[in-house]
């Protein structure tokens, strides 16, 4: 996933999208879960014309199989509260995987088994836990920052986003600080489509992936020995609803905490420097009056979406907008469309730190599965930006951002920057 | 109308007259009563209007239903008499109604 690929070569892959004229395709053509456009950022027009002409709309043919795109807001809300019709089992991603490929975690199950691991790791997220990590990210957050080269070129997303969201990572797990950047491995590794850099094949993927687990395994030997603390494994070794469960559920739970606290942030973090960087007169707004960061920040997951989607199962014959959807069928909920549904959103293209409502968007999802980090995610933009605009006037933006290789996450792999200090 | 009372985690008070309709949730962000974020809006669907119900009106408010259950258990600060104000109806039955905001939303 930090590996980006020529988009002209992917392009040459029979389903890419890449360079075609969404207006020109006939609507049974438009395929959003191919990776091309939303890597060479060509994806916003194929959700505007989906979203407007045929907003629930079947793609017959695909890498993926046949699947449902749910565009509009009201339609992403319906699927996303409504667990009875729409399973997040067997897997919330576009790719049916293989079962030996599969490690359950909560994210992927319905209630009640959903609904009780998730409540014995909610607490080391919850408000007021947080209230006690804030010094610990204002500190690492300054420090990052104050570690930067001032009117020189480097990359943002290396040098600022990972490593705050790694350090992040690292103190949720209690994780030894000096090996954190294994958590960013096995988080980019997780989600890496393979022959893109990062891995080859599933194979390697399971290699990295039982190394996770071994070295996960060792801090839960080490936790369950002690008291129970507050961090993610000592809570996990010793809640009733985890301490027994088998190990690759152990391990589907630990991805899923590492790729949830550690992607998405990184992401909305580089997110937002480009969106200032496009909007001065948004960051001229927000040097006037720093008191808009928090609401800010909320425009900034909006505008990021930095999961473009999530997607359920059909577990029951229904209506969707006038379609029939049918038991078995793959529905995905595109969120960065939802994002986008100017029937709900006023001026929705447009970034807007001071907008109304700006809490009102689809990027943490709604109901049961609502992120269960998202009071984290603008804790952490919120300090990071906080400390930026102590330091800094301006983080420039200086050449074009390199994005992924995914249509799930929404993100950079690189975004060159130069700093100018606060005259 | 009916008057509801919301009292903030530190103690800080705020009276609301409204007319007999909408929600308890609509009634505190229409009036910029802070703590409550509603962020889906009033759909019972992202716990973000959660308050606890002063023991004098649990019985009036009426019963959850599964979703706000099922909602609120995913709450760390779930208690005996917590609701979602956007469950709850604003009616003259609820004239005088008093219900406390957590110190966060999650």
């Amino acid at each position: 996933m930090t590996e980006i690929i020529d988009p002209k070569i992917k392009s040459k892959s029979q389903w890419s999208l890449v360079g075609k004229d969404p207006y020109a395709l006939q609507l049974d053509e438009i395929d959003l879960s191919h990776p091309g456009i939303w890597q060479a950022n060509e994806y916003l027009p194929f959700l505007k014309r989906l979203r407007d002409e045929d907003p629930v709309h079947y793609c017959r043919e695909s890498a993926v199989g046949p699947y449902w795109s749910v565009m509009k807001y009201k339609d992403i809300m319906h699927v996303d509260t409504s667990p009875q019709l729409f399973s997040s089992e067997p897997t919330i991603g576009i790719v049916d995987t293989l079962e030996e490929f599969t490690f359950p975690a909560f994210i992927s199950m319905d209630p009640p088994k959903h609904d009780e691991q998730r409540r014995v790791v909610q607490g080391v997220v919850a408000p007021a836990n947080l209230k006690n990590l804030e010094s610990v990210i204002r500190q690492r957050a300054g420090g990052i920052l104050d570690s930067l080269p001032i009117g020189e070129e480097f990359d943002w997303v290396n040098s600022v986003s990972i490593e705050l969201t790694t350090q992040m990572l690292a103190t949720l797990f209690d994780f030894p600080f000096e090996d954190r950047h294994k958590l960013t491995h096995w988080s980019d590794v997780a989600t890496a489509i393979p022959g893109n850099g990062v891995i080859e094949s599933q194979e390697q993927r399971w290699e990295a992936m039982e190394e996770c687990l071994a070295y996960f395994t060792g801090l839960w030997n080490e936790r369950i020995n002690k008291e129970p603390g507050n961090d993610l494994i000592s809570m996990l070794a010793h809640g009733k609803a985890t301490k027994n469960m088998p190990p690759m559920e152990y391990l589907g739970n630990i991805i899923l905490l590492i790729v949830g606290g550690n992607d998405t942030t990184r992401n909305s973090i580089s997110g937002g420097v480009l969106a200032l960087s496009q909007n001065p007169d948004q960051y001229q707004k927000l040097r006037e009056d720093a008191s808009l960061i928090p609401n800010m920040v909320s425009e900034i997951i909006r505008w990021q979406t930095p999961l473009a989607y999530m997607r359920r199962t059909a577990i029951q014959d229904t209506d969707l907008g006038g379609k029939a959807i049918k038991v078995g069928d793959k529905v995905i909920m595109w969120y960065a469309s939802g994002n986008l549904d100017e029937e709900v959103i006023d001026r929705p293209g447009e970034f807007l730190i001071d907008r109304a409502n700006a809490r009102h968007h689809l990027s943490f999802g709604f109901g049961l599965h609502r992120c269960m980090g998202n009071r984290l995610a603008e804790m952490q933009l919120r300090i990071v930006w906080e400390e930026i605009m102590k330091r800094f006037h301006q983080v420039e933006v200086v050449g074009e951002p390199e994005r992924i290789y995914s249509s799930f996450v929404k993100g950079y792999s690189k975004l060159p920057v130069v700093l100018h200090p606060l005259s | 109308m009916a008057s509801i009372l919301f009292i903030e985690h530190n103690g800080s008070e705020h009276r609301v007259d409204v007319p007999p309709s909408g929600s308890v949730m609509q009634a505190a962000v229409r009036s910029g009563v802070p703590g409550i974020d509603a962020d889906c809006g009033g759909s019972c669907s992202c716990a973000t209007c959660h308050v606890y119900v002063d023991e004098a009106w649990l019985a009036k408010v009426g019963l959850l239903s599964p979703t706000e259950e099922a909602m609120l258990s995913l709450s760390t600060d779930r208690k005996d008499n917590s609701r979602l104000a956007c469950q709850i109806e604003v009616t003259e039955e609820l004239d005088g109604l008093v219900v406390t905001t957590p110190e966060f939303q999650f």
